[in-house]
């Protein structure tokens, strides 16, 4: 299997669906100059520069998707987004359902985001809820190079607007692609790891942290399952349910903001549908409700690492909750799916 | 394709005029008595819509604002649909969802009326890019008032349509009025125009209450845009003479201009000139407007017949 770092692996994905599909066109502020053998291959009028602008980038990423086209806006880093908020969220996502289903929007607008290049709250915010939150939009946030090419293969080919964000520490880490080319369905999380006593729920880079967690935990004789949402609308609640299900025991992880973040919604989800299975309460990690800083350790610090991972689990397979349920619901609880 | 009017005759667009007037004014009566919900009505600015729309071909795509009812029923929506989706209604072009401010009609080429002011402006480059390299012949009709032009969109599409040569026709309806705020309150130059030619693109102002002005203006318009594949700013000079929507008694306006716009009513100033040189007579006048307010009854009452959507549909198309 050949290697690529995560940015390769996205232009590989849009030049595969760019040569599959000519109504793929791709176009953001220095797209072109950044991707030019994308230029060079399909030409100056469906790989474009944009002037900075993210508001008309993003809508005329939402009017040519009216028209007929499947456009790729790339909107550089997720703070920029604001600027670009009214089309994705007023017009992309909403548009589709105020006509009565009369026009679609296929487009898929890419952001970076997260820690890793100390380059401060105005580069490096974690806005995935804001867009989990809004209807009509979907959210992807792979972690690794081959989800990464995957995944923007089937948000490309996907018929609704779909936001990509890209984790800025995993841009440049190299992984192994396959040589087929099959797209990930949007809303399949993956297993990284199989374990039986604690679930670690993530996505983005902080899927490493949960997986380096594990190793470690594996080394004290607790087995952890490390779930990759990799999709975070749709949300495979499947996965989290039969996970939740499986160890009784849930650590969700993300670097963005706790505070209604994603894994509020995780959390909840399986207090509705899996409380009955829960030795312990869910326990969430998140940031802090707080701008990300450019220095280095304090940066580092928005972020769950392994060793804090690892420690809530630790903590969560010490302790038990006396069962106040009757035993017959428990025992379903039980059985992995 | 569909039949859209064409605009030889000068009669059948003063029926137009007629049309919208009419349609609006049953909104407002419905208003009051609660059996339509309120919207931003054109009342006053009928020609600005009726000149302009039937300057485009069936293949042109539009793009509009809040006060599109005009827009809507130039290009041949039928009023009883249309109103069907005021009222949230089934029989409504986009099922009940959208109500007055967002109707969009695929089958007449409207992609969007948008009440985010200043929406139509940002997605009016990529409908055009759409048209361009996909060999489509249409160009993109881009309404907007004179208030979306002191959004940051208006200033950021007009730059890329330049840049890309998009062929968009922007069709400023300047009514003078940006809700409750006058246009010499919020904007730094007197007409819009202005500003369009700093982007390097051909403008032109007409006198929007004269339906025979802004058909001829926009034709002019709309063919640079076809011949030249690239922008052109139109503005059309009007004038809200109703509130900013209903109900809305108007105390903030100043009652010598209102006076000076409503004595120059396009509807009045069309009839004018065509009784005047013999093309309309008084008897036929009747008649006409008697027909229109015949379409009017039928169509209200279609829509009041129309039964609300089911709450299944509450989350139907929202995904693809
Ligand atoms: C982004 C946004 N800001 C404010 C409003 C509230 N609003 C609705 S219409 C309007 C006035 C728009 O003026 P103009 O563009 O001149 O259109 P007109 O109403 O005069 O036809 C305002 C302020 C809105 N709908 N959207
Ligand atoms: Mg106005």
């Amino acid at each position: 299997m050949p290697t690529l770092p995560l940015n390769d692996a996205i232009g590989l994905a849009l030049a595969e669906e760019m040569r599959r599909d000519n109504k793929v066109i791709a176009f953001g502020e220095g797209i072109a100059t950044k991707r030019h053998e994308l230029v060079t291959e399909f030409g100056a009028l469906r790989v474009r520069n944009t002037p900075l602008a993210e508001g008309i980038i993003a809508g005329t990423a939402v009017g040519a998707a009216a028209g007929g086209l499947r456009p790729v806006a790339d909107l550089l880093f997720a703070p920029f987004l604001c600027y670009a908020m009214d089309e994705l969220v007023n017009s992309a996502g909403k548009l589709r359902y105020m006509s009565g289903g009369q026009f679609s929007f296929p487009l898929v607008a890419l952001a970076m985001t997260g820690a890793g290049w100390g380059v401060g709250a105005q580069h490096n915010h974690n806005v995935e809820a804001w867009f989990v939150h809004s209807p009509g939009l979907k959210v992807v946030m792979p972690s690794n190079p081959a989800d990464a090419r995957a995944l923007l293969k089937a948000a490309i080919r996907d018929d609704n607007p779909v936001v990509f964000l890209l984790d800025i520490g995993l841009l440049y880490q190299p992984g192994e692609v396959p040589t087929d080319a099959v797209p990930i369905p949007l809303g399949q999380a993956s297993t990284v790891r199989a374990g039986t006593d604690v679930s670690l729920i993530s996505y983005g880079k902080t899927v490493h942290h949960c997986a380096q967690a594990a190793e470690s935990l594996a080394a004290e004789g607790i087995a952890a399952e490390v779930i990759d949402l990799r999709s975070l609308k749709p949300l495979d609640e499947a996965a989290i349910l039969a996970t939740a299900r499986k160890t009784g025991r849930v650590v969700v992880v993300h670097e963005a903001n706790r505070l209604c973040g994603v894994g509020a919604e995780i959390a909840a989800l399986i207090a509705e549908q899996a409380f009955a299975c829960l030795k312990t309460p869910v326990v969430r990690l998140g940031g802090p409700d707080a701008p990300v800083p450019s220095s280095f350790p304090l940066e580092q610090a928005t972020v769950p690492q392994a060793d804090a991972i690892a420690a809530a689990a630790r903590q969560l397979c010490a302790s038990h909750r006396p069962l106040t349920y009757p035993p017959m619901e428990n025992s379903k609880c039980a059985l992995p799916h | 394709m569909n039949e859209f009017p064409t605009a030889a005759d000068p009669l059948r667009l003063y029926e137009q005029l007629l049309l919208i007037r009419a349609y609006e004014n049953a909104i407002v009566q419905g208003s009051t008595d609660g059996r339509i919900p309120g919207t931003c009505t054109s009342v006053g600015q009928e020609a600005a819509a009726v000149g302009a729309i039937n300057a485009l071909t069936a293949d042109d795509l539009i793009l509009t604002n809040h006060r599109s009812a005009g827009h809507l029923l130039a290009r041949g929506a039928d009023p009883g649909r249309l109103l069907a989706e005021v009222m949230g209604r089934r029989d409504g072009y986009c099922k009940g969802r959208s109500g007055s401010l967002h109707i969009s009609v695929k089958e007449l080429g409207v992609v969007l009326t948008t009440t985010i002011v200043g929406g139509e402006l940002s997605l009016a480059p990529g409908v055009a890019l759409a048209q361009t390299m996909q060999g489509r012949p249409g160009i993109v009709a881009c309404f907007f008032g004179d208030g979306a032009a002191c959004e940051g969109s208006f200033h950021e599409s007009l730059n890329l349509a330049a840049l890309w040569n998009l062929p968009v026709l922007y069709i400023c309806e300047n009514n003078q009025w940006q809700a409750f705020v006058h246009r010499r309150e919020a904007m730094s130059r007197e007409h819009v125009s202005d500003w369009g030619a700093g982007y390097g693109i051909p403008v032109q102002t007409v006198d929007g209450n004269d339906v025979f002005a802004v058909l001829e203006a926009t034709r002019n318009a709309a063919t640079q845009v076809r011949d030249t594949r690239r922008p052109v700013l139109l503005e059309v000079l009007t004038y809200r003479t109703r509130g900013h929507f209903e109900p809305d008694d108007q105390g903030y306006v100043d009652k010598a201009e209102l006076a000076a716009w409503l004595a120059r009513d396009p509807i009045a100033l069309c009839r004018d000139r065509l009784i005047g040189a013999g093309q309309l007579s008084l008897t036929a006048d009747a008649e006409l407007i008697a027909r229109v307010d015949a379409r009017i009854a039928t169509a209200v009452a279609f829509a009041s017949a129309s039964p609300f959507p089911s709450i299944e549909e509450l989350t139907l198309d929202v995904y693809a």
